[in-house]
């Protein structure tokens, strides 16, 4: 008996990985794998013209964070990596904040719809959410621009004389950024909401609490899951956007995403690339553990 | 019952917020729909209604031939992306935790984590080298690349779908001594078939829109729609950029209701 049930998990075994192979062979050809070879190039030497020389050096990495003077050769800081480094971490977190400062009430107002309307208000948050990133930019970008819709009318009004530029600044990064990613947020907070008991809400006001003291102690430590997930969300593919800030920063406003192509292109440094794609990863993937922590929290506090 | 009129539901300022988060998310969609029938040639000043940029869209051979190698890409990726998550999905669910479980689950999701600009270099690297090695520049590298991150976009769909269906219908058909095959052809299949369909056609919507990986693994004239727009907007725009907008928007928009239709028959 023993014996049948092993060749049949043996059998069942075989047949899984069977299953799993065209998966695996893709992924790993055209995911892990050149990721690992991306991790070994770092450690190469530029060539002159792109590419690699197959030469060890740990010089991309130092150029993560330092340079060289040009002059005396010493270490130093690399102030043009910290500023783009730091650019890249205060604009994702301060988009994290609008989406929540937006997205909180949105989900909110479409969780206490009646039930028949709310799919329709999430279809409405769905839609943007699978039109194409590049198309939503360009919409956001036609309006700001110094020609596009929001000077024209104000200026056909006499409001203002000359266009306020408001394309190419950290301004307008933010802006397209939240834009494209607000659904995000909506999503799992709404999925939080939804299964919120509102006998809860009625119990605090029943004990004389003010409508922020329910906010506040009811229903933000119930939905706190969903807020925590939308904020990983919205934070991940901001420290990693290269397509918004390159449409809405112009040139002078570089993300590390920017940065990173830059060495694939006019910079052909493919090694300081390699370095700098993995510790964006490292960024991420520190996002990602953190948010696997607050999550697995949560769910022993309240299992 | 409480107060006459106190709603535990209302927080104030709340429908407020939500309401400009609609018309924010819409207005210039709805602006960039408005201007690709500009008669004019800028895409802020109204010059009166005409199809001339539709027109001239058709017409533009740049497009005409991005349209067909976004068409040809997404439609392998998608064949490709979703038959290997089928497989994958069947490998991976209803059963007991395996041995290398995580480890095969991270890879599948790895596509959702790492960042896209992280993957289109790396694309880029190895791609290069085998670009040189081999001499062949055709449209496979974006079509594997492509295939790559569609993976985890069939995969989760067909998966919930699997997991939600009854386990007792294949028993039964196999107490009546249907073959293992046929049990998935007979009885398996035609129950996971809207899964199949809404993952394909996430995986058609995502790889057509694709932007970062496609311009990193490209060769020199593989430009892909979105590829394509992302070099005009260097330039002085026109409303033409609109009208292919227009058009790829109302893809998505058929595609999402038509996902939202197929799982929601589900339940």
């Amino acid at each position: 008996m023993a014996e049948l049930s092993n060749t049949i998990s043996q059998r069942a075994a075989r047949n899984r990985w069977l299953l799993l192979t065209p998966a695996l062979i893709i992924l790993i050809f055209a995911a892990s794998g050149p990721l690992l070879i991306t991790l070994f190039y770092s450690f190469l030497t530029p060539g002159d013209y792109g590419g690699v020389e197959w030469e060890f050096s740990t010089d991309a990495w130092f150029g993560v964070l330092m340079q060289r003077d040009i002059f005396d050769d010493t270490l130093g800081w690399s102030d043009a990596h910290l500023s783009i480094l730091w650019r890249s971490v205060k604009l994702s977190v301060l988009t994290t904040i609008a989406c929540l400062f937006f997205g909180f009430p949105t989900a909110y107002f479409i969780a206490t719809r009646p039930k028949k309307q709310r799919e329709f208000w999430m279809l409405l948050i769905i839609i943007p959410f699978w039109t194409n990133l590049l198309i939503r930019t360009f919409a956001i970008l036609e309006l700001i621009r110094n020609e596009g819709t929001i000077n024209s009318v104000l200026m056909g009004l006499g409001i203002i004389d000359e266009p306020i530029q408001m394309l190419f600044t950290e301004f307008s990064i933010i802006l397209g950024m939240v834009y494209v990613y607000l659904p995000l947020m909506v999503l799992p907070i709404y999925a939080s909401l939804e299964r919120l008991d509102f006998r809860l809400v009625e119990a605090g006001y029943d004990l004389y609490a003010t409508r922020f003291n329910v906010l506040r102690r009811v229903i933000l430590p119930l939905v706190k899951p969903g807020v925590i997930a939308g904020s990983i969300l919205v934070l991940v593919p901001s420290l990693g956007a290269y397509v918004t800030p390159r449409v809405m920063g112009g040139g002078n406003q570089l993300m590390l995403g920017n940065l990173i192509e830059l060495q694939f292109g006019q910079g052909r440094n493919w090694p300081l690339g390699a370095a700098l794609s993995i510790t964006l990863l490292a960024i991420v993937m520190v996002a990602l553990l953190a948010y696997v922590r607050a999550a697995g929290n949560e769910e022993v506090k309240h299992g | 019952m409480a107060k006459r009129g106190f709603d535990i539901r209302k927080l104030r300022g709340f429908s407020g917020i939500a309401m400009t988060c609609f018309v924010m998310l819409y207005m210039p969609i709805v602006l960039l729909v408005v201007y690709s029938f500009n008669a004019g040639t800028s895409i802020a000043i109204w010059e009166g209604f005409s199809w001339r940029w539709y027109v001239s869209a058709w017409d533009n051979e740049m497009v005409q031939e991005a349209t067909v190698r976004s068409l040809i890409i997404a439609l392998s990726a998608a064949a490709i992306a979703t038959t290997a998550a089928v497989l994958a999905a069947l490998a991976t669910t209803r059963n007991r935790k395996f041995r290398g479980q995580t480890a095969i689950f991270a890879l599948i999701h790895q596509p959702l984590m790492v960042p896209e600009i992280v993957t289109a270099v790396a694309l880029l690297i190895f791609f290069a080298t085998i670009k040189v090695a081999t001499g062949y520049t055709g449209l496979m590298y974006l079509i594997i690349a492509h295939s790559a991150f569609c993976i985890p976009f069939a995969y989760l769909p067909i998966r919930a779908r699997l997991q939600g269906m009854d386990l007792s219908l294949e028993q039964a058909a196999a107490d009546l001594y249907a073959t293992p095959f046929q049990v998935f052809r007979r009885v398996t299949l035609p129950q996971l078939w809207p899964g199949i369909l809404a993952g394909a056609m996430l995986a058609f919507v995502i790889s057509l829109d694709d932007v970062v990986i496609t311009e990193f693994v490209k060769s020199a004239g593989q430009d892909t729609l979105p590829t394509y727009m992302l070099g005009q907007l260097r330039r002085v725009v026109t409303p033409e950029i609109n009208a292919i907008s227009t058009v790829l928007l109302m893809i998505s928009v058929l595609m999402v209701i038509a996902y939202t239709l197929l799982s929601r028959t589900k339940r």
